[in-house]
């Protein structure tokens, strides 16, 4: 009780400056299901009729929500898969194989890392345009995967380091290859990371906006956040009752994701397992 | 099986850490590798066992050559210091993993791994992970696991390193039942004289990257070739007088002792005197006083300062009412005086 007391006054600041947030919240809660009250604060009727979107089009001209989920789900989870499967295979050559220029794509990895993508889009849009990928989801997916690689690379290299190199060495002298070691024997020691990485680069990319909007802005290929860009940006039947349930909709696969996996999302930063 | 290095010799980039060494094990014996940290103990397992390859040199196993064979290929069985369990099986599957990777059919595997973990003694132990052992417990499944492909060569890089005292003690006469009971050949790689010569049949002395001295633990306690032998081995340590060889051996303050038998040699030369062979029971001739005493139970550690300035170091039974600050007059055991020359060679 002692500690309350003394910590009163900063929990108190933290509330005030929180409060913003705490109301954003309640209002996108509150508006996606009742009828604003206008010149109340407080809402008026409940409404449902904001979630239309789920049994019928919003109109003529847009693809059927589920398309659309369906299209940012794909995105998501292969560019998830993709990150995390090259991630744990390069991670460990960049931890445990003796290779040239380690040190320098170390280094190089970091400086990848630290880049804004945003500054390589029209080149990447060339890139595509010249690949035939302009306006697919494979091409964002690749482009995704591309530039989440270096986090995850990095992350599975820290992994890797915490597994003794004896474990490697007894495997070996047990007679497995190094394959069979890494498959059988290192990577269950690194499986947490694995987790954690998967679990944060479908986050990532069932959140992406900017790749989908500028690489893949055909209708066909709209995902989640493109679809309620392009619905806000309809001034003439600004219903922004509609946008906030599309939005509650978008975020709820997130914070089931983060309910259901907190404890691995945490393990990302306690790293390895212990001998 | 025997076990037989030539001219081996490792380098790691421009360091030299093993020169041209000859080694040689017999089947069925357990040898130690002994020696400081850095000697190029750990480097010659790691040579012996495949995961470092050789610079220069032959491995041969029986009569087989095995320098270039792939670790995977030899049969040898390691123990690490940190034991290197797998952390996400159980004891059962880390013992049988080697007969696993050999496509060994379900039932036999798990009658081996039966017969291993009783020869260890962990029969009720084999569903734990390697979590839920204690240390020495974890050392058992270490060593079943080692043994489990009946290999020819049995490795152990400083088994005891990380166990408490007492089960030190007990792991140390496992180790060597288990090795006699399965008479395999094995080495033991430690820097614990006491270990070296409680376990193995002959001990391998290394320095520097070479072998200084290969002989039975007594052997080399009682006749160590060079000054370096002679303070490794024994605890507690054998103390050093510096000493003027003529008529008789000269000491610093006025001593003087008689010559050891089969000496030839005059001049400066220094005399290794063991703690339990200096003491009353020798007789008298240094005069001293006592400046240390440690009770180590049945018997006390006691530290002397000659007159003159030399310490030597004495081992007497416990309850002889020894106080530091005493004077007393005590002799040398003559014919276990070790002598040596000024550049450590034995005389």
């Amino acid at each position: 009780m002692t500690g309350h007391a003394r910590i009163w006054h900063l929990v108190a600041i933290l509330a005030v400056f929180s409060t913003p947030l705490v109301i954003m919240y309640v209002y996108q809660v509150l508006d996606s299901i009742a009828e604003p009250d206008p010149g109340s604060l407080l809402p008026g009727a409940i409404d449902l009729s904001h979630w239309r979107f789920l049994w019928e089009r919003i109109d003529a001209g847009r693809p059927s929500i589920w398309v659309v989920t369906f299209n940012t789900f794909l995105f998501a989870s292969i560019t998830a898969f993709l990150v995390t499967t090259l991630s744990t295979t390069a991670g460990y050559a960049l931890s445990r194989l003796n290779m040239p220029g380690r040190p320098y794509f170390l280094g190089g990895l970091i400086i990848l890392h630290a880049f804004p993508t945003i500054t390589l889009i029209i080149a990447i849009f060339i890139i595509l345009q010249f690949l035939g990928l302009f306006d697919t989801l494979l091409g964002i997916i690749l482009v995704k995967a591309a530039l989440e690689l270096p986090f995850g690379v990095w992350i599975m290299k820290g992994f890797y380091d915490t597994v003794p190199w004896e474990i490697e060495m007894a495997g070996v002298q047990d007679g497995a290859s190094r394959f069979r070691v890494w498959w059988e024997l290192v990577l269950p020691q690194v499986k947490p990371g694995l987790a954690a990485l998967l679990i944060i680069s479908f986050l990532s990319g069932w959140s992406e906006f900017v790749l989908p909007l500028v690489l893949a802005p055909g209708s066909g290929t709209q995902v989640l956040a493109t679809f309620m860009n392009a619905v806000i940006q309809d001034d003439a039947t600004a219903d922004f009752g509609l946008f906030k349930a599309i939005g509650m909709f978008y975020s709820i696969p997130v914070i089931v994701i983060y309910l259901l996996f907190q404890k691995q999302l945490m393990n990302i930063y306690g790293g390895g397992t212990k001998g | 099986m025997e076990l037989r290095l030539d001219k081996f010799t490792k380098r790691f980039g421009m360091t030299t850490v093993i020169e041209e060494m000859d080694l040689a094990v017999r089947s069925g014996e357990m040898m130690a590798l002994l020696g400081p940290s850095g000697c190029g103990k750990s480097t010659t397992l790691f040579a012996i066992c495949g995961i470092h390859k050789l610079t220069g040199g032959r491995l041969h196993f029986g009569d087989r050559d095995v320098t270039t064979v792939p670790p995977q290929q030899r049969s040898v069985g390691v123990v690490f210091q940190n034991y290197a369990l797998y952390p996400h099986m159980n004891a059962e599957q880390n013992i049988g993993f080697p007969l696993k990777v050999m496509r060994r059919p379900k039932a036999e595997i798990r009658a081996e791994v039966a017969r291993l973990a009783d020869l260890v003694q962990i029969g009720d132990l084999l569903g734990r992970r390697p979590a839920q052992l204690s240390g020495g417990q974890q050392q058992r499944v270490a060593l079943a696991r080692a043994m489990i492909r009946q290999p020819d060569i049995l490795l152990l890089d400083e088994p005891l390193a990380n166990l408490d005292a007492k089960l030190r003690l007990e792991m140390r006469s496992e180790i060597r039942r288990i090795q006699r009971e399965t008479g395999i050949t094995a080495i033991l790689v430690t820097h614990d004289q006491v270990e070296a010569m409680s376990m193995c049949d002959r001990i391998a002395l290394m320095r520097e990257g070479r072998i200084v001295q290969l002989d039975t633990p007594d052997r080399m306690y009682r006749d160590p070739r060079s000054r370096f032998t002679a303070a490794f081995l024994g605890n507690p340590p054998i103390s050093f007088l510096d000493a003027q060889a003529g008529e008789a051996m000269s000491l610093p303050g006025g001593h003087s002792l008689p010559r050891p038998e089969g000496l030839t040699a005059t001049g400066e030369i220094v005399l290794g005197i063991r703690p339990e062979h200096f003491g009353p029971q020798h007789g008298t001739g240094l005069q001293g006083e006592i400046v240390f005493v440690e009770p180590q139970g049945r018997e006390e550690l006691i530290d002397i300062r000659l007159d003159g300035g030399a310490d030597l170091r004495s081992i007497q039974p416990a309850g002889a009412s020894i106080r530091p600050g005493q004077r007393v007059d005590w002799g040398v055991a003559q014919n276990s005086v070790l002598a040596f020359a000024p550049n450590g060679d034995r005389l």
